[in-house]
């Protein structure tokens, strides 16, 4: 069937991609990032981050708006606990759904313009939806305190087979609780359904037809498309993978706040995006894990951890090198990003994609004469 | 075909087009005939290009209309003028630079086949391989076969030309709307442009060409109209205009250089 379809060379990425994913809580130990909590977010923000390069790495549109959709996604989410059943399914569902109609409504006006003042256009709808949500909208959001579970929920669908157990539920799929471990291993098989899901995207006819939009959007009209639709569907798609991603940090623990929608949580996919490749498939992913590690990880390094790490350095320098780059981590460690990040935009501004391709380049000449290279292109690429 | 029998598919009716205080054209009448080369010459500044993008429109005529096969194209969109087959060559190749030569081939048969918008992600561009064969049969008519896996930026201005001459072509245009298609060429690959153009006008497709190289011109017009300061100053078949004293004292300065390219 045309819809399980991949080329040769991208179900061999899909099954890499796949085997990196299910074995993380191996390769992560050594850095001391195999908790089951960032491991969820690990494969919840490569989510974020691969529908987020939908729309800027195909159509070139750069929405500064796209945590707002996150933020629906969790809302949608956690009333769907409330109201109907601790089932992950109806929760993804519907939060893909409310958060597309969302993301329907802000692409149809923000698309009327380009560049900058699209930009600015998202950033408007997306600082007004988390400004609504601590206001207006309480009701729907519960304002400061967050929208979270209580005993008073009605739970429909559930509390029509069982009782009301003791103590708050947790989210499940089929009766089998997600925490933990097996919370990362639901996220894990969402992420590879959504990175199969781009691929197809990526390959398909609609793919080129968005990078034709991002390349010369005037010939893409004079050549006969209507691109508006075609930009409105991107922006949709992407809003979706927002929403399912927000709902998966609801699924992972059942608790929705405004400061998801923050400007800062929209900055942030666009970080994630430019530092693993704009335009790529496995870029935002490496992105989205970085920029997790960092803030997880790094953060927590501290003298002690470095005072250590640096036991080799002689005495009379030991204390200066740790007082110096104890700046860098901890606290500090925003610093270590923003400085990573000015290095790949400047010297890879196709980011770390292309360090790798680099790389690979510089290997390839070095195996096999440069001819055989260029016969290896592939046309329809 | 008798003059009785006249198949006019492009109708520019009583056009002007005002820019401020600027008359850039004024009550400019066409009649493009099926199958036909109309060529528009004139002098910089004349208004050809404004006239080209008044017909496509990309600019909205202050007054008069613009019929193309019994529909008004004045106020339609772009892409809904491509979609009744008109497709345009401009004067600054517009094309797309990151992708490959055959790719850039294959969005405008995309544009034909699945019409102005249809989300297609079931299928994969690997697999459209009759839309491929066909866009590369093109790049070997207009001699970039062997461009067809380099980026399209990467090109000469010659070859980028013939490029967006492809890109027009693989979509059976009813009427094609050239801009100069071969300056910045040399004049082999002007050459071998006159002879592709003249292969495709033997398979009965109409169309507007706007230039300056009166080689190209003579080559290819069944008729020419030549336009000074917006208006249509004289019109005829290519003998009529080249012996015309006023065209020669508008826009040609003098018969010698009329007898040069001859």
């Amino acid at each position: 069937m045309a819809l399980f379809q991949l080329s040769r060379r991208d179900a061999l990425i899909l099954a890499l991609f796949a085997l990196v994913v299910v074995t993380m809580p191996v390769w992560t130990a050594p850095f001391g990032a195999n908790y089951p909590g960032l491991m969820q977010k690990f494969a919840i923000y490569a989510i974020f981050a691969i529908g987020f390069n939908i729309l800027f790495g195909l159509t070139g549109y750069l929405s500064f708006g796209h945590a707002a959709f996150l933020g629906v996604g969790s809302y949608t989410a956690v009333w769907s606990f409330k109201l109907l059943t601790m089932d992950a399914l109806p929760a993804l569902l519907l939060a893909v759904l409310v958060s597309g109609l969302f993301a329907l409504v802000i692409g149809f006006l923000s698309l009327r313009r380009s560049g900058i003042y699209f930009s600015i256009l998202t950033l408007a709808f997306a600082q007004m939806s988390y400004n609504l949500a601590y206001s207006v909208l309480t009701p729907i959001t519960n304002g400061e305190t967050s929208l979270q579970l209580t005993m008073q929920d009605p739970r429909v669908i559930d509390l029509a087979f069982s009782e009301r157990g003791v103590g708050l539920p947790t989210a499940s799929l089929f009766g089998v609780t997600l925490s933990g471990l097996s919370g990362f291993y639901f996220c894990a098989v969402v992420l590879l359904i959504a990175f199969f899901f781009a691929q197809k995207v990526f390959a398909s006819p609609f793919g080129m037809m968005l990078r034709g939009i991002k390349s010369n959007q005037m010939r893409m009209s004079y050549t006969g498309f209507n691109t508006r639709p075609y930009a409105l569907t991107a922006f949709v798609i992407s809003g979706m993978y927002a929403g399912l991603a927000g709902a998966l940090l609801a699924v992972t623990d059942p608790l929705a706040g405004a400061e998801r929608m923050q400007w800062t949580a929209s900055g942030e996919v666009v970080l994630m995006t430019i530092l693993g490749g704009v335009g790529t498939l496995i870029g935002p992913v490496m992105g989205a894990w970085l920029i997790k590690y960092f803030e997880n990880i790094f953060s927590s390094f501290n003298e002690g951890i470095l005072s250590r790490f640096f036991d080799f350095v002689p005495e009379p320098l030991h204390d200066t090198v740790v007082a110096i780059s104890s700046k860098f981590v901890g606290e500090g460690w925003q610093l270590t990003l923003g400085l990573l990040f000015v290095f790949v935009v400047v010297f890879l501004p196709g980011g770390i994609m292309e360090g790798v391709r680099r790389i690979g380049a510089l290997f390839r000449r070095r195996g096999s004469p440069p001819k055989a290279d260029a016969m290896r292109v592939q046309p329809a690429e | 075909m008798t003059t009785s029998e006249r198949n006019v598919v492009l109708h520019v009716d009583d056009v002007s087009k005002n820019f401020g205080g600027l008359h850039a054209l004024a009550d400019i009448d066409l009649e493009v005939e099926q199958g036909k080369t109309h060529a528009i010459i004139g002098p910089n500044g004349a208004g050809k290009s404004t006239l080209l993008n008044v017909i496509i429109g990309r600019l909205a005529p202050t007054s008069g209309a613009v019929v193309f096969d019994g529909q008004v194209l004045t106020g339609k969109k772009p892409h809904q003028i491509n979609q009744l087959g008109v497709a345009r060559v401009f004067q600054t190749p517009e094309i797309f630079p990151e992708l490959t030569v055959l790719q850039n081939v294959m969005v405008p048969a995309f544009a034909r086949r699945d019409g102005a918008f249809r989300v297609n992600v079931l299928r994969s561009v690997e697999g459209e391989a009759a839309l491929r064969d066909e866009a590369e049969a093109i790049l070997e008519d207009v001699g970039l076969a062997a461009r067809r896996v380099s980026h399209a930026g990467a090109l000469s201005r010659g070859d980028k030309r013939r490029m967006e001459l492809a890109m027009c072509l693989i979509q059976h245009p009813r009427l094609l709307l050239l801009d100069e298609p071969t300056a910045g060429m040399s004049r082999h690959d002007t050459n071998t442009t006159i002879e592709l153009l003249q292969k495709i006008k033997a398979r009965g497709m109409t169309k507007v060409i706007i230039e300056h190289d009166m080689h190209v011109v003579f080559s290819l017009a069944d008729k020419i109209s030549v336009l000074s300061g917006g208006r249509i100053i004289a019109e005829g078949l290519p003998d009529e205009v080249r012996g015309n004293v006023k065209v020669q004292e508008a826009y040609l300065g003098g018969a010698h250089r009329l007898e040069a390219v001859h």
